[in-house]
């Protein structure tokens, strides 16, 4: 039996005569969709899988069919008779246009039995001279097979050896997904012995030496491995040193390793081949020359085997010595391995004779990290999940590791400046010395560019959600949230969150009520909720408040611009102010939370949230008091009055009803009293007059609660009501497991320390909706808040976040007061005949919007803390934009 | 809603021969099915002397939202509305349903009646009035009513609120019944002059027939044409509407025009008087021309055949690009409506000329793989509607991104806009500008842009270079260092 091994992502092509059994061929050994086959391309664009008049409409079926699949990773064969070359080169063209390696099986039949199987099917009608010339074909082309580009070419002979053959699949040498780490992955070390030793004792690692005394291996009491980037050799003092630990450590299993395009040239260099010695590589062969030949050839192999790309971890962590697109990860290619050695270049040199390069990690969407070196950068910094180690240690910066997958940076600084590099390697003033530079270019500035990509948001999206899985969002309404985002919101580097919409609670069956808390309680409990909280609804507008603890933090960790220590935005994401305002607004909560030490406190809980997850386990209080303060929090809070956003829409629209309203029934009424006093019969059109006129005056009432001056923040209120996030570093916690009492305990320390009065409480009410007089009790505080002018409750979970099944029970569902639905339904909603019609609404589809934009916020949230890219959590805040654009009834 | 309309008798007729003329009974209530709600006719005086009949509208508002065919509106403004109580556009409606005799001036039993000239006296307690009181004066006075107009406040609790644009209306006059319900029926839905949910098209159509001979001759008229026509776009209720009632913000003005200019001369009141303005004044057209030719020069100078006009609006350049046979032609906006509207004028084009352009949705603050590879692009009057902290996302989107050959950018010069004169000292020529730049810090920001994106820029205004406070408008030309050699003239321009 042979065994036919082809890599696990290839393009095989079958070559064979008709009738030499490539069909049964593929059948046996590969699955029922791997394989395209000309005669069923042909079928599909003809009717006839035998009509050779179709063939060439057949092959552009095919060829697409197999670009389709390559593209998607997927391993194809192709079914044809493939004798004539240039058949063969357009396949070849094909796989390495998807980076993928061709492989040629030949099915070497003698003509005789090709013609004999023909001729017993019914459906060829083609001649034995047909067959004749494709096996004339097939043996002219067999000594050239491997020129053409096959990765490899393997020939069966015989229908008995093809018969006995089998696929074997083996993956790619990049392909090390079952290697899970925990890595120490290093930058270009480039000779640096010394540093490279220091910081493998600082990373944990024991040095083995030889009986010299030189190091050969390291080994790390926890098994933790090394993968070094590439770029071991040249410029550095002790290349050979290097390459003798790195070689130990690699043959020990201890180490991983990629080539850079320094051990490229070594290679040829070694090879005899004719070099440049610049950039270094004199040095290093000087070095190997007083090394012993053998050892020499033990260098040369080692570096020649190193594979350009590793994909580890399931596929969750690439590296490449230049860097690698996400196209090509797990592909092999020329091109492939040239982009892993010397990153996307675009073959122009710049003034210092320094290939340009383009900044491939910035437009970067891949879900892996990809760590890699090659551009020497003063600071490692993540660019969209993407980081470059080499800090340039021999040119006097630092060695760099990264601890996967803690992404924790540990560095040494160089012992010198071992070289001079030939382009400044600290940024110089000039901008200008290239192109690619700008003052939002990630190399220059050391930061995530706030530059989006508009396939990150455009079009039909799916968002994937931890919470509710895959949340698809339409076209049209990603068109209606990129006009918002774009001319309104505010920039996207410090928009994290936008809030959900929130249901109301099932409508009152009966009553002169459309709302009444009983539902709620009622729907809570029917979904195994036992204990909610009912929190007073401000009579004011939902706001976000992202407030940064200095200056600092503002500037570093969301790009906010000179004198802004943070944002209040709207739930579309306007800002509330322009003006200074925001500023002061801003500078109360601080102080607040300055005077409540509320930023030890959430660094507590933030710690204390990263340990739970990692250990699965709460309150480890004791490493948690030693935490970092929190450098920035995002609360949820109303701002109050309402008129101090809605003012144009109080005078432009309700006022306007009211001033109507009010003057046109109470003329009515007065007609018709004359009318009445002629005995005229309007008894009844008089009735309902009155009631209207009294409607207006209420409707009146009900939007005056709304307005009230303002001057500066004088008479300006912020009523916070939940943290939904704070950050320390680069990362940060979420907080919807803590119940609400947690957040409204914070919101309440922050009240108890606001020396100003802006900040409100917000009143609450635990009730057991199990418990009737909880539940009379809860119905009693409803009542007597809406008696008073106010606007209602919102009733939510008490344990905030809560699971049922694969569901998630509604995060919240406002209970709205009687006086205020007239400024939603109309003054003359609650005439009996207009409420029970009101009745007939609908709550499915707010209900379900809700879910999924809570599911959206909280995914946003999720990513921002994780110090994922900007395009991630931006792509998540847009989805919920693009869903509150949906045309669901406002009313709710 | 209501309607009163009083006659005083004489001459031997008593006034209430009224009823004959309306055909309903001055003893009885009378009530009739609208499709609104119902109309109730009835008389709260009728006698010898005086004869007052009132039209009483009751609008069902739950049934009112439904709408017609089903279709639900989705903006909350149509919710808690104006419509049940104003009159306006619903009682025109039931005006003519309820007195089509009357209006038509037909009167079997009294023919005598037809022409008579009665003293009359119309009030309408709670009238829409776009404009106010002097609007509805130059309605009617030119019919022979003697108009008293009062606005009504917005609400006596909120003083500084001011006046709402209602009025409480009342004609005086010597008039044959039927002219007056014309003049009523026609010019009151023209008075509104706003949301006219419940007029279709053919409605428009009666009320010019209704108008007959006396709207021809009227000095208004062509006001009246307008106010009909005016903001009837506002029907479709978009996306953007959605979003912005999300933040309780009032329905959004059409998104900002590229050409904004305030009038040079003054003259031009608030925008309630927008519909009564029929094209903009001489100096804005012309600054909105001179502006065009001035990017149209640049653009054709840099010898580009393929274009992108990066905020094309509903697009006015775009039309000159295509006339000037550019081979290539992309026009993004931000807003899906005013591509809506760019294309019904590319569609205009022959089939050959239009297939050159292509409309895309965009937006400059992030980067668009479909606008790089353009010999040049615009951006006319667009920098300016981004917040500050937003331009380097531009700059990077634009320049480092889409890296056309030549991009021209123009922009309003703050300076020169001490030369309108109706423009309050330290505002801004339109509401959505979010800043306005002098030369000096329009050049320090394009020279830090082309420096840090590898381009060169040179300035030229557009306009008159005033002396004193320079151009309206600053344009500046960033050409890419890098960029491969102009084409001959002879290429230039494309199939020209």
């Amino acid at each position: 039996m042979t065994t036919i091994d082809v890599p696990s992502l290839s393009l095989v092509v079958l070559v064979g005569a008709s009738g030499s059994g490539k069909s049964t061929f593929a059948a046996a050994q590969f699955g029922p969709y791997e394989t395209v086959s000309s005669d069923e391309c042909r079928g599909i664009v003809s009717n006839d899988p035998n009509d050779q008049g179709a063939t060439d409409a057949a092959f552009d079926l095919l060829h697409h069919v197999v670009g389709v699949r390559l593209s998607a990773g997927l391993l194809t064969v192709v079914d044809a008779t493939n004798v004539q070359p240039h058949a063969r080169r357009a396949l070849v063209e094909l796989a390495r246009a998807h980076d993928v390696l061709p492989v040629a099986i030949v099915l070497d039949v003698p003509a005789g039995v090709c013609v004999e199987r023909n001729e017993a099917r019914a459906d060829r009608d083609f001649g034995a001279h047909v067959v004749k010339r494709q096996h004339d074909q097939l043996r002219r082309s067999l000594r050239g097979l491997g020129r053409e580009g096959f990765r490899t070419v393997h020939v069966l002979h015989g229908p008995d050896e093809i018969a006995a053959a089998r696929i074997g699949r083996r993956p790619l040498r990049s392909d090390r997904s079952d290697e899970h780490g925990p890595f120490d992955v290093i930058g270009d070390v480039h000779g640096c012995r010394g540093e490279l030793e220091a910081l493998l004792d600082r990373l944990g690692y024991a040095l083995v030496r030889d009986e010299a005394g030189r190091p050969v291996d390291a080994v790390h009491p926890d098994g933790r491995r090394v993968v070094l980037l590439g770029d071991l050799v040249d410029r550095g003092p002790d290349s050979v040193g290097v390459l003798r630990l790195a070689m130990g450590m690699v043959a020990a299993g201890h180490a991983l390793a990629v080539p850079g395009n320094h051990e490229a040239k070594l290679v040829r260099a070694l090879d005899g081949r004719a070099v440049q010695t610049s950039h270094g590589l004199a040095g290093t062969l000087e070095q190997l020359a007083a090394e012993p030949e053998g050892w020499r050839r033990e260098v040369r192999d080692f570096c020649d085997g190193l594979v350009a790309h590793l994909v580890l971890d399931e596929g969750r962590l690439v590296v490449a010595h230049a860097g690698l697109k996400e196209s090509f990860h797990n592909r092999a290619s020329g091109r492939v391995r040239s982009f892993a050695l010397y990153g996307d270049t675009t073959g122009e040199s710049d003034e210092y004779g320094l290939p340009v390069r383009l900044p491939w990690a910035d437009d970067y969407r891949g879900r892996a990290m990809v760590l890699y070196g090659h551009t020497p950068t003063p600071e490692a910094v993540w660019v969209n999940g993407t980081m470059c180690l080499d800090t340039g240690c021999v040119f006097g910066g630092k060695l760099s590791a990264l601890r996967y997958p803690e992404k924790e940076l540990v560095q040494v600084p160089a012992e010198r400046e071992w070289y001079a590099p030939a382009r400044p390697f600290l940024p110089t003033a000039d901008p200008t010395a290239d192109p690619t530079a700008s003052p939002t270019n990630s190399a220059t500035n050391g930061r995530d560019p706030g530059v989006l990509d508009l396939e990150d948001v455009l079009g039909a999206r799916v968002v994937e959600t931890s919470l509710l899985g895959r949340v698809t969002i339409a076209p049209e309404n990603a068109a209606g949230a990129l006009e918002v985002m774009s001319r309104f919101a505010t920039d996207p580097r410090h928009l994290l969150y936008l809030p959900p919409t929130m249901s109301p609670c099932a409508t009152a069956p009966d009553g002169d009520l459309l709302e009444h808390p009983a539902q709620a309680f009622a729907g809570y409990a029917a979904d195994g909720v036992t204990a909610v909280v009912c929190e007073e609804k401000h009579m004011g507008s939902r706001a976000v408040v992202l407030v940064c603890r200095d200056a600092r933090v503002a500037a570093d960790r969301f790009a906010l611009p000179a004198g802004s220590t943070g944002v209040v935005h709207t739930r579309t994401g306007r800002p509330f102010f322009s003006d200074e305002r925001a500023e002061q607004l801003l500078a109360t909560v601080r102080a607040a939370a300055d005077r409540a030490d509320l930023w030890t406190r959430l660094g507590q809980a933030t710690a204390q949230t990263d340990l739970a997850a990692q250990i699965g386990d709460a309150a480890q209080t004791d490493d948690a008091a030693q935490a970092a303060p929190a450098d920035w929090l995002l609360l949820d809070a109303e701002l109050l009055p309402w008129s101090l956003k809605a003012g144009e829409l109080l005078r432009e629209q309700y006022a306007a009803v009211g001033a109507a309203a009010r003057a046109s029934t109470r003329a009515a009424v007065e007609a018709l009293i004359t009318a009445r006093d002629r005995d005229l019969p309007v008894a009844d059109l008089l009735a309902r007059t009155t009631a209207r006129a009294a409607n207006a005056d209420a409707f009146g009432a009900a939007y005056r609660r709304y307005v009230w001056p303002t001057d500066g923040l004088t008479g300006v209120h912020l009523a916070p009501f939940q943290v939904l996030a704070a950050g320390v570093g680069a990362g940060g916690a979420t907080f919807e497991t803590r119940d609400h009492l947690w957040h409204l305990d914070v919101a309440d320390a922050l009240v108890a320390a606001d020396e100003t009065g802006v900040l409100r409480t917000t009143r609450r009410l635990v009730v057991d909706v199990t418990d009737p007089a909880s539940v009379a009790q809860g119905v009693d505080w409803w009542t007597s808040l809406t008696a008073a002018g106010g606007e209602g409750m919102v009733v939510k979970p008490l344990a905030n976040l809560v699971r049922q099944g694969r569901r998630v029970v509604q995060p919240g569902v406002k209970v709205r007061g009687r006086e205020y639905l007239r400024l939603i339904y109309g003054p003359d909603y609650t005439e009996p005949a207009n409420l029970e019609r009101l009745r007939s609404r609908g709550l499915g589809r707010k209900r379900s919007l809700a879910q999924r934009e809570y599911a959206l916020g909280l995914e946003a949230l999720h990513r921002a803390v994780a110090g994922e890219p900007l395009w991630r959590v931006h792509q998540a805040v847009f989805a919920v934009l693009a869903l509150e654009s949906e045309p669901v009834d406002p009313r709710l | 809603m209501l309607l009163t309309l009083t006659a005083t008798g004489g001459a031997g007729v008593p006034a209430d021969d009224l009823g004959y003329l309306l055909h309903k009974h001055p003893a009885r209530v009378q009530s009739f099915d609208v499709s609104s709600g119902t109309a109730h006719v009835l008389y709260p005086r009728s006698d010898d002397e005086v004869c007052t009949v009132a039209l009483l509208l009751e609008v069902d508002p739950v049934a009112l939202v439904r709408g017609k065919g089903g279709r639900e509106p989705f903006a909350l403004a149509q919710y808690v509305n104006d419509r049940p109580y104003v009159a306006a556009s619903q009682l025109a409606v039931a005006l003519r349903r309820v007195f089509a005799t009357a209006l038509a001036g037909r009167c079997d039993t009294r023919p005598d009646l037809v022409d008579r000239v009665w003293p009359l006296d119309v009030h309408l307690p709670v009238a829409a009035c776009a404009g106010g009181p002097d609007a509805a004066r130059r309605l009617f006075e030119p019919l022979g009513w003697d108009v008293t107009a009062t606005a009504l406040p917005l609400d006596p609790d909120v003083p500084q609120w001011g006046d709402s644009r209602y009025v409480d209306l009342r004609l005086r006059g010597a008039q044959r019944l039927a002219d007056a319900l014309a003049h009523l029926y026609v010019l009151l839905p023209a008075l509104d002059a706003n949301k006219h949910y419940w007029v279709g098209d053919d409605e428009v159509d009666k009320l010019v027939r209704v108008g007959g001979t006396w709207l021809a001759t009227h000095p208004a008229q062509s006001e009246i044409a307008h106010r009909y026509l005016a903001r009837r776009s506002r029907l479709a209720q978009s996306a953007l509407a959605r979003l912005a009632e999300v933040d309780d913000l009032a329905a959004p003005d059409d998104e900002p025009a590229a050409d904004d200019e305030p009038a040079a001369t003054t003259g031009t009141g608030s925008d309630e008087t927008a519909a009564t303005t029929p094209a903009p004044a001489p100096a804005q057209a012309l600054l909105v021309h001179a502006r065009h030719d001035a990017v149209l020069a640049a653009v054709r100078e840099s010898g580009a055949s393929s274009v992108v006009d990066l905020g094309c609006g509903e697009g006015a350049l775009l039309v000159r690009l295509l006339e000037d046979g550019y081979a290539r032609v992309l026009g993004t906006d931000v807003s899906t409506r005013a591509l809506e509207r760019a294309a019904r004028r590319v569609d205009a084009f022959p089939e050959r000329v239009r297939a050159r352009v292509v409309l895309a949705q965009s937006s400059v603050t992030y980067v668009d793989a479909r606008v790089a590879g353009f010999d040049a692009a615009v951006l006319m009057e667009v920098v300016e509607h981004l917040d500050p902290p937003r331009l380097p996302a531009l700059e990077r989107a634009v320049l480092g991104a889409a890296r056309p050959g030549t991009l021209v950018v123009t922009t309003p010069n703050a300076e020169h806009n001490v030369r309108y004169p109706q423009l309050a000292a330290g505002s801004m020529r339109h509401p959505d500008h979010r800043f306005e730049w002098t030369r000096a810090q329009f050049r320090t920001w394009a020279r830090a842009a082309a420096g840090a994106y590898g381009y060169d820029v040179t300035f030229r205004p557009v306009g008159p270079d005033d002396d004193e406070v320079g151009p309206p408008t600053q344009l500046a030309v960033f050409r890419r260092r890098d960029r491969p050699a102009a084409p001959t003239t002879e290429t230039a321009g494309g199939t020209r």
